[in-house]
């Protein structure tokens, strides 16, 4: 069964259609690329999957259950975490209280054992931390967990992102350009962090990218984007030689 | 016992001692009745910036309607002891439950709106909660409600500040304090990580117009008298200047914001007039050299070296 199926989804803004006819279908455990030229409208395909946008006509099924009208956080709980191109961390709050807040989910503890500092409060207060501890030694960012976010430097804004997303608990992880800004060397770890953190985890990765290297490297399949429609899709060596992939990246040859 | 608790537990003996040794100099008489008015006006005034603070540092929701819900406690909890003749404690719990539904009701759907629009809506609410009251015969009208008897004294406006203080502490120190938190940092994330940012809004928006209700019923039991003229906007921009002098985000910050305007206004008490003045002066130069507020989001309790003074500022 696929994990996300989009069909025909459309998403239209006044008079400008960002994204039409919109395929895609994800089976469990694949690691999938989303590539396509600048202003193709990846990102906003990925704000329709999160429920950022409800699209405008077309379905969008994530394990078997309609998405469509859900809002951002029921879908984050229903199984699909993300990470945002434009890095949004939660800037002023400790490294630690940003993995923490996105464990919120699955606390049980109310409100007023909470407040009382009762029943469950302790357990599940020690156990996130935890937890948190444990995502943040994986993207080995541990030894700053009391630092400020917004004053680690932006490989680690992007690492501590990713760390954040996971600690969600998702079942399908959506990175927005996770490598963007990072030299070869960062995008190198990166890559081998993705591929780790899929089988660690068992999860099933969507991700924006610009790289080729990258999206070429990890990636078992690729979707193109082009204009807010797919115009192909394959696996790495099938995207290379095809010829309308070449030409929505070069341009066609002159005769 | 853990180290938490521990805390907590030498926070509240300090507060105790304080406790003890003030109601001491009240009884000797060392403290004259003027400022034991004050005492107790700091008490309240530490509830109603701390709630205010859970609205708009926590959560980040700017809210100008704070005095309004401080008139529906002091309004519901008199109606409670004057014309049910009901215990203080029961008006208490009255109006905290009527402030916190009417924040409920309210918040709901102003709490869609963001920044300037939020805060022209709940400075508009709060004006209407009062002209309302203003046209209830029921509860006096224009002339006020009185004869109220007064129950609150230096005890009650003591422990429940401190009991106020202990149950928004706790409740930021939570996850569902961090969740309100992070709604404040980025409502985007924080909707992307699986939080339900209306719904921490609303809760947050209820308790801290619970606690001014808390507030406006001590309030009103210590006046004899509760009168629509006392819940102006200009109260509500009385409590944002302590709240944001304190600092947004910090608890301590705004019990040390409620301590020191309301000394100050007792300090100009005979020149009404200048207390504006030196208000406006205090926030510009606030401005001007801590625009995060005198303790930003930091809390004393976490600054090691003023651990053990905690007590001395209630």
């Amino acid at each position: 069964m696929n994990l996300l199926k989009a069909e025909k989804v459309s998403k239209v803004f006044g008079g400008l259609k960002a994204v039409s006819n919109f395929d895609m279908h994800i089976e469990k455990g694949e690691l999938i690329g989303l590539i396509g030229p600048n202003g193709a409208g990846k990102t906003t395909a990925f704000n329709l999957l999160t429920g950022v946008y409800q699209p405008t006509t077309g379905v969008i099924e994530f394990d078997g259950k309609s998405v469509v009208g859900l809002k951002p956080f029921q879908i984050t709980q229903g199984g699909i975490a993300r990470t945002f191109q434009n890095i949004r961390l939660f800037s002023e709050l400790s490294v630690l209280d940003n993995v923490k807040i996105a464990y919120h989910s699955h606390v049980e503890y109310g409100l007023a054992e909470a407040v009382l500092r009762v029943g469950r409060y302790f357990r599940e207060e020690d156990e996130i931390e935890q937890k948190a501890i444990d995502f943040l030694k994986i993207f080995k960012l541990e030894h700053k967990k009391d630092e400020i976010a917004k004053n680690l430097p932006y490989g680690e804004q992007r690492r501590l992102e990713i760390a954040r997303a996971l600690a969600a608990k998702p079942k399908l992880l959506l990175l927005d350009e996770p490598a963007a800004g990072m030299n070869p060397q960062e995008t190198q770890a990166l890559m081998e962090m993705i591929s780790w953190i899929r089988k660690e985890f068992g999860l099933t990765i969507l991700l924006i990218e610009h790289d080729m290297n990258l999206v070429m490297g990890i990636c078992e399949r690729i979707y193109v984007l082009e204009y807010g429609s797919i115009i192909a899709h394959g696996t790495p060596n099938e995207i290379k030689n095809n010829p309308q992939v070449i030409k929505a990246y070069l341009g066609e040859e002159v005769e | 016992m853990r180290a938490i608790t521990k805390k907590d537990l030498k926070i509240v003996g300090a507060c105790v001692v304080l406790y003890a040794i003030i109601e001491a100099l009240l009884q000797m008489n060392v403290i004259g009745s003027f400022w034991e008015l004050n005492l107790i006006l700091i008490a309240i005034n530490i509830i109603m910036s701390v709630s205010l603070n859970l609205i708009n540092g926590y959560t980040g929701q700017f809210s100008l309607g704070h005095a309004g819900f401080m008139a529906i406690g002091a309004y519901a909890s008199a109606i409670i002891t004057v014309k049910f003749h009901l215990p203080f404690l029961l008006a208490i719990i009255v109006g905290a439950l009527g402030a916190g539904l009417l924040g409920f009701l309210i918040g709901l759907p102003t709490l869609r709106l963001n920044g300037d629009y939020l805060a022209i809506a709940t400075l508009g609410l709060g004006e209407i909660i009062r002209i309302t009251i203003l046209n209830i015969p029921y509860v006096g009208g224009a002339s006020g409600f009185m004869g109220i008897p007064r129950y609150t004294n230096f005890t009650w406006a003591f422990f429940v500040c401190l009991f106020t203080l202990f149950f928004i502490k706790n409740l930021v120190n939570s996850s569902h304090g961090r969740a309100c938190i992070s709604i404040r940092e980025n409502e985007i994330a924080a909707e992307a990580m699986g939080i339900d940012t209306t719904r921490y809004k609303v809760i947050a928006f209820t308790i801290g117009a619970a606690f001014a209700g808390v507030a406006g019923a001590l309030f009103a039991h210590y006046f004899y008298i509760a009168h629509p003229a006392s819940f102006t906007f200009m109260m509500s921009f009385n409590y944002l200047t302590m709240v944001v002098m304190g600092g947004l985000g910090s608890i301590t910050g705004s019990v040390v914001g409620a301590v020191i305007l309301t000394f100050v206004s007792a300090a100009l008490a005979s020149w009404p007039e200048w207390r504006m003045i030196v208000y406006s002066i205090v926030l510009i130069l606030l401005m001007l050299y801590r625009p995060q507020g005198l303790f930003g989001n930091v809390e004393l309790t976490s600054l090691s070296i003023f651990k053990r003074f905690k007590g001395g500022s209630k």
